[in-house]
């Protein structure tokens, strides 16, 4: 059951995507233009996934376990080190400099768009890179 | 500053279908979502290997459903060179690797939970996007 989960909670998350056109980059890179024409819809996103993520993460997390699986994984690194800074610090340049974010990149090979398609790319052999750092 | 292009209904809708897909990935499989780690675990390591595949499988669906059931195109727009999107490309990649997270992963999942590691990380790599704007915008 729970690959049938997995598949439907992309698909879920793919069109949350769309509808909220953080799938384009020009919407996002309105919404890191603050200083001049600021598009705030972005934030909206980000309201409308806590509203729900936040209560239900909290209600469900002392449970038992999940429907279809043993036990929760939850993270538990606690620590704020140079790693995490460094990181957001890269990864915030990549996304103001394009506007594309993981999700909203890998969602955009539907639309068989090039450009979208070197981003991707490029983000596999950064995700790599990353990996060999760790 | 002018405010230009405000969706705040189909971005807020957008969001709450997010927020769905993070709730039920968590009460049924019990896992957080942070796409940037389904996508890099995909690649580097073997657990849930098949659950992550499917998952990114259904993120490209998402948009095809939609454009079948709607009839509504999805446009989108990127106009950055082939090497800005290289670099872009290879710094989102590496950051979220390195900082174990993205928009969703810190973003959603991480403020979701109150995780104070998630909410500096948001801060941070939103300041940097508007920085990153603002100093491309001027050159």
């Amino acid at each position: 059951m729970n690959k049938i989960v997995s598949l439907l909670c992309g698909i879920i998350f793919g069109i949350g995507l769309v509808i909220s056109e953080m799938i384009n980059p020009e919407k996002v890179l309105g919404f890191l233009n603050i200083f001049r024409d600021w598009d705030p819809s972005l934030a909206f996103v980000m309201i409308g996934a806590l509203i729900v993520s936040t209560p239900i993460f909290h209600f469900f997390k002392n449970k038992n376990k999940p429907v279809f699986s043993s036990n929760f994984s939850i993270p538990t690194n606690k620590e704020i080190d140079k790693k995490l800074i460094i990181g957001a610090v890269f990864f915030g340049s990549g996304w103001g400099l394009i506007g594309l974010c993981p999700g909203p990149a890998i969602t955009s090979i539907a639309l068989l768009n090039m450009s979208s398609a070197i981003f991707v790319v490029s983000m596999f052999i950064g995700f790599y890179l990353g990996s060999k750092v760790n | 500053m002018n405010i230009v292009n405000f969706t705040p209904v189909s971005a807020l809708t957008g969001g709450l279908l997010i927020g769905l897909s993070v709730a039920l990935f968590f009460i049924l499989n019990g896992r957080m979502i942070g796409i940037s780690g389904i996508a890099s675990n995909f690649l580097v390591s073997k657990n849930n290997r098949v659950d992550n595949f499917l998952f990114l499988v259904g993120l490209i669906l998402g948009p095809l459903i939609y454009s079948y059931t709607t009839g509504k195109e999805i446009n989108i727009s990127i106009s950055s060179s082939l090497i800005l999107l290289i670099i872009g490309g290879v710094l989102v990649g590496f950051g979220t690797k390195l900082s174990n997270g993205c928009t969703s992963g810190h973003g959603i999942s991480g403020i979701s939970r109150f995780s104070l590691r998630s909410i500096i990380a948001t801060i941070t790599f939103m300041i940097v996007g508007i920085l990153t704007v603002l100093i491309t915008g001027i050159l």
